[in-house]
């Protein structure tokens, strides 16, 4: 493992029934990097991020999150650990039956005393929605916001506990190129002021151009290619430009 | 066609695995510290205030319904002065509790399986466990709790009114004044016949929440899934509610208290 890495996943097996999904995965990410998957739908980019966070288990392999392996961790650990990752969900995941103020404030509820709570929820939830320009939609339940909107809201709740890492399931999927391009922008800005490391999965090449500093080809369930956006555009590797075609 | 009645059996059995697993998992968080009191009372709100007015109109013609349908017998064997005394026993001991707990599976059992469902779908469950709550306290432990002690309550508030519903039922015809209906009423009863009613309602609660979150919380195939969900938690919770109503009244027979 790289000195500076802060995720290092190793040859890592995931399997549904016969379905294998990731054959002998590798990647690491070092701080403050942006790090793009980028795969074919089906191609198991959302499991290898489910993989990491341990919402699904993997069947083989080692996964290490700021030095510590989450496969080895019992549930407190592991919601430790969790409270210095974001993840923000292809589906945006807004807890619908609650206001955007509610929805920042619920990861704080675990992870701050009720006294911090007290004293810095109010600002903590304004400073996020500020960061993604949203404070004005505070007390607006999450039906009454567009598309972009709940994405920016979901991207600052996963900002909420100023984490260290930040996952970012198809970010772009469902949106308007502008908007797209919008919160691929966003998502740069924020890494920046909250000096994350991310890591990406899309297929959308616009926001790969914009957010990525290294892509890593997802095919046929392993790492086949890593390189910078621009080197991987230059490929003659035909299974590579299929993407860039 | 044995092949396919084996798998369908087998799947039974794991699916009764399955839920006995789940509602291991709810006895062992629900004596884990840091309880989720809000959502619990939360939930007691939706599940017990909101059903109120559907019970309590059901109930009613409960009845209602069942002293008009009962006079006709007993008139005919002479008995018409025994209609508050058989009127209350039949609907303390059995009916009240039942139709009770089977609106109740229809509302709460369809409601939690759809709104968990919908919640698994849309990775709303996944986004609480990567925010360091866990789900399954949140959401299973304080809904199968408020169903619990909720539909006793609503079973209790049932028996009341279905009782006042009798009082106007023995009236249309006849005519018997509010304390002598009363008085008949409780001279009929013994605690016998309120207290073995009254603890199966809280099974009855118990099975009604545990099968609306398991359905839910394991919905799959998105919108269809959720659907399935809902509908599966009320087929499920009404046939139990049945299957407990009958272990209930055979171990009451064995303790004698029929």
């Amino acid at each position: 493992m790289g000195n500076n890495s802060i995720v290092e996943v190793k040859n890592l097996y995931k399997s549904f029934g016969s379905n294998h999904v990731l054959k002998d995965f590798s990647m690491s990410v070092k701080a403050g990097e942006n790090m793009v998957v980028l795969g074919k739908s089906g191609s198991g980019k959302s499991v290898l991020i489910k993989c990491i966070i341990n919402l699904i288990e993997a069947d083989r392999g080692d996964i290490k999150i700021l030095d510590q392996s989450i496969q080895d961790m019992d549930e407190d650990e592991v919601d430790k650990l969790r409270a210095q990752i974001g993840f923000l969900f292809q589906s945006n995941a807004l807890y619908d039956s609650m206001t955007v103020r509610e929805n920042l404030e619920f990861p704080l509820r675990r992870h701050w005393s009720r006294e911090q709570r007290k004293m810095g929820a109010e600002h903590a939830v304004i400073e996020a929605l500020t960061d993604v320009g949203l404070a004005h939609t505070i007390d607006m339940m999450p039906s009454e916001l567009s598309g972009g909107m709940k994405k920016r809201v979901a991207l600052a709740r996963s900002l909420i506990l100023k984490p260290r890492v930040i996952l970012y399931d198809e970010p772009t999927t469902g949106l308007d190129p502008i908007t797209s391009r919008e919160i691929s922008e966003l998502m740069v800005t924020v890494q920046k002021k909250y000096n994350a490391s991310s890591i990406i999965i899309s297929h959308d090449m616009n926001c790969i151009r914009i957010t990525s500093n290294r892509v890593i080809m997802l095919i046929d369930g392993k790492n086949y290619s890593e390189d910078t956006f621009e080197n991987l555009q230059k490929s003659t590797d035909p299974k590579i430009r299929e993407f860039f075609d | 066609m044995y092949k396919v009645f084996k798998i369908e059996e087998s799947n039974f059995l794991i699916e009764i695995g399955n839920i006995s697993k789940f509602a291991g998992r709810f006895f062992r968080e629900v004596i884990k510290p840091k309880q989720e009191y809000r959502e619990f009372l939360n939930q007691c709100y939706w599940i017990g205030f909101k059903t109120l007015t559907l019970v309590g109109i059901t109930a009613f013609i409960m009845g209602l319904v069942l002293t008009i349908q009962s006079r006709p017998t007993l008139v005919e064997f002479g008995a018409e002065s025994m209609l508050p005394a058989m009127v209350s026993v039949s609907l303390i001991r059995e009916i009240a509790p039942v139709i009770t707990a089977l609106i109740c599976a229809g509302k709460i059992g369809s409601g939690i399986g759809a709104e968990l469902g919908s919640m698994r779908v849309t990775e709303q469950i996944d986004a609480m466990e990567v925010s360091g709550t866990n789900p399954f306290k949140y959401l299973v432990v304080t809904r199968v709790m408020a169903a619990t002690l909720m539909v006793p309550v609503l079973s209790s508030l049932a028996n009341a009114i279905s009782l006042y519903g009798g009082y106007l039922g023995v009236n249309i015809r006849g005519s018997v004044s509010w304390d002598l209906y009363w008085f008949q009423v409780f001279d009929a009863m013994s605690f016998g016949d309120i207290i073995p009613s009254m603890i199966k309602t809280f099974f009855f609660g118990f099975a009604i929440g545990i099968i609306g979150c398991y359905m839910g919380y394991f919905s799959k195939k998105g919108t269809e899934g959720v659907g399935r969900s809902a509908t599966t938690a009320v087929i499920v919770a009404s046939l139990l509610v049945f299957i407990i109503d009958l272990i209930a009244v055979q171990v009451t027979d064995l303790l004698g208290l029929t």
